[in-house]
């Protein structure tokens, strides 16, 4: 057992056995396979790698997967935030059921909400057949992409939220209406500010959630280069192809665009939150 | 960090306030409460619906007649072998963590668990993608594996590997919050008086932590038995051999066998409904996700 300065004295046992247990199964799980991806992409040739991650079929799946998933996460904005005050609070039949159903795009497998919503949407589906009155096509086009991501982003934003819109207080609202304030400029001076960190947490997880969502997209895209294809499709056709070396080339660009979306939404909520608590006195 | 729902009913003097009851106000709550539903109808109810109405939709006797067919029986058994691999041991992994995290105080633990938390950013395709670079015919160790006859990839090893990548935080993440939050005095005091240490664990901890357990447990288990993306990458879909239930789904709905896609859908739709369904008990008994 680590007798040094690296963890503090404690009269339970067993600290030896499950750190070395966990940090064993965490290395052999986790980390030396992510490892091999990142040794995989700097193996490659310089030019070798730019010609890989930018090509234009890479590129234009790119423009998909990040444009889908961002335009996805924002109608989670709106639409979340709607579900998520309808929740805490309203009060009408059947809001408990509903509760629980938020949860239902983690449970459900994706391959399972995959075909499900490609039904649904298709052109002699149950709704896309009245879409098609309109002249709009969502399955096989970046709109159908666009609603698999929202579905799978939806819980995100609606846990995330709920939490903080319960927090919003009352007696404010009250005060602020007493004093004569509209709806709108009580939505804007007191419930946005107190629930835009958790909108944007929401936010993030949405959007990191749809970037490399698979399952559920590829049904419902037409998976055709440049159009409907999105990244993570991408790299499974280069490692049917067995070019392994390009596959972890693209894969290492997603991760990489991943992490630092989540470090930039991580540094404008540490901001946000300062600037709001600042406006707010 | 993604969860925290909210049992119970809204208290009386939320949902029913006087002086809220213009006209105005009555308007804005039922077109909210009517956006609310209609979203959540197109989304989520209708493509739920479609499951069940295509699976039935040729009689019940057609429905049947998939799980005769020996390539499905095969995809669920796989996936039931699966989860019974890898649920454990995420689970055995889950309560170790706990344990050394809750526990004790080292250094650069939060960076630790971060590094558990990570299977949750990475894409279920890269997940998948992973072990197809190491132990793949190209792959680190592919010629290795080659000239000894091992399969891992296109096998049950390596879709056990990626299941286990993809749930690896389900558990753990459930059960450290809940031990840190309920502390150590229970366990310090059995120690002190003389308690073995798995007397300790099996007697204090673990009834204290039983309801986030078995939460991050059902979790773990919908997600292994429904993985699509990391197990497409890694099980090369043999048919009868290396397709889960997922898979299987795949193939017969490009094959234009709606009613056998979704039939195969339909259990794992009930899976996730009972999944729900426990989650949701278990909140009932008063735990909270953090």
């Amino acid at each position: 057992m680590p007798q040094t300065s690296f963890r503090q004295p404690s009269v339970l046992p067993g600290f030896g056995l499950t750190f070395g247990f966990t940090t064993f199964f965490l290395s052999a799980i986790v980390l030396i396979p992510l490892a091999a991806l990142v040794l995989m992409a700097a193996s490659m040739q310089w030019s070798e790698f730019v010609r890989v991650v930018l090509s234009p079929r890479a590129l234009g799946s790119y423009r998909l997967s990040f444009g889908a998933s961002l335009l996805a996460a924002s109608i989670n904005l709106v639409f979340g935030f709607i579900i998520a005050w309808t929740l805490v609070r309203y009060e009408f039949p059947g809001r408990k059921v509903i509760d629980a159903l938020i949860d239902m795009p983690f449970a459900l497998p994706t391959a399972v909400s995959g075909i499900a919503l490609a039904s649904v949407f298709a052109q002699n589906g149950l709704l896309g057949h009245y879409l098609s009155l309109f002249g709009i096509q969502v399955a096989y086009t970046w709109i159908g992409v666009t609603i698999a991501l929202t579905l799978i982003g939806m819980p995100f934003m609606v846990r995330t939220l709920q939490p903080a819109i319960s927090e919003v207080q009352r007696e404010l609202e009250d005060a602020a209406e007493t004093l004569g304030a509209g709806r709108i400029y009580v939505f804007r001076r007191i419930i946005l500010p107190t629930v835009l960190p958790a909108m944007l947490t929401g936010f993030t997880l949405a959007f990191a959630r749809a970037v490399g969502e698979y399952g559920s997209v590829i049904f419902i895209a037409g998976n055709l280069p440049m159009k409907t294809e999105i990244t993570p499709l991408l790299i499974v056709i280069h490692l049917q192809e067995f070019d392994y070396q390009g596959a972890a080339a693209l894969g290492f660009v997603m991760l990489v665009i991943s992490f630092a979306v989540l470090l930039t939404i991580n540094v404008l909520h540490g901001w946000g939150r300062r600037h709001l608590v600042a406006t707010a006195h | 960090m993604a969860a925290s729902a909210i049992p119970g009913a809204i208290p009386d003097e939320l949902a029913h306030r006087p002086g809220r009851d213009t006209w105005l106000h009555v308007l804005v709550r039922w077109s909210l409460i009517g956006v609310s539903l209609a979203f959540l109808a197109a989304l989520l109810l209708a493509p739920l619906a479609t499951v069940f109405v295509v699976a039935f939709g040729r009689g019940i006797g057609t429905y049947l007649k998939t799980f005769g067919d020996e390539d499905t029986r095969a995809a669920i058994g796989l996936t039931l072998t699966t989860a019974a691999v890898v649920v454990p041991l995420n689970t055995v992994f889950g309560l170790a963590a706990a344990w050394c995290i809750a526990k004790f105080e080292f250094k650069g633990k939060s960076f630790f668990i971060t590094l558990i938390d990570l299977p949750l950013a990475v894409s279920p395709v890269i997940s998948g993608m992973l072990f197809v670079l190491l132990f793949g015919a190209q792959g680190w160790f592919g010629e290795w594996l080659q000239d000894h006859d091992i399969s891992i990839i296109f096998a049950l090893p390596g879709i056990i590997l990626a299941t286990m990548f993809v749930t690896f935080p389900y558990v753990a993440r459930e059960v450290i919050p809940l031990m840190q939050q309920l502390g150590n005095d229970e366990e310090e005091a059995a120690i002190t008086m003389g308690a073995g240490a798995w007397m300790t664990f099996f007697r204090v901890t673990l009834p204290k932590v039983r309801w986030g357990l078995l939460y991050g447990i059902i979790l773990c288990n919908a997600r292994a038995m429904g993985e699509f993306g990391a197990v497409s990458v890694v099980s090369g879909h043999i048919r009868g051999l290396t397709n889960t239930m997922p898979l299987q789904i795949e193939i017969l709905y490009n094959e234009f066998n709606f009613v056998g896609a979704f039939a195969v859908a339909s259990l794992l739709t009930l899976l996730a409904v009972l999944t729900l369904i426990i989650k949701t008990l278990v909140e009932r008994t008063g735990y909270k996700r953090r």
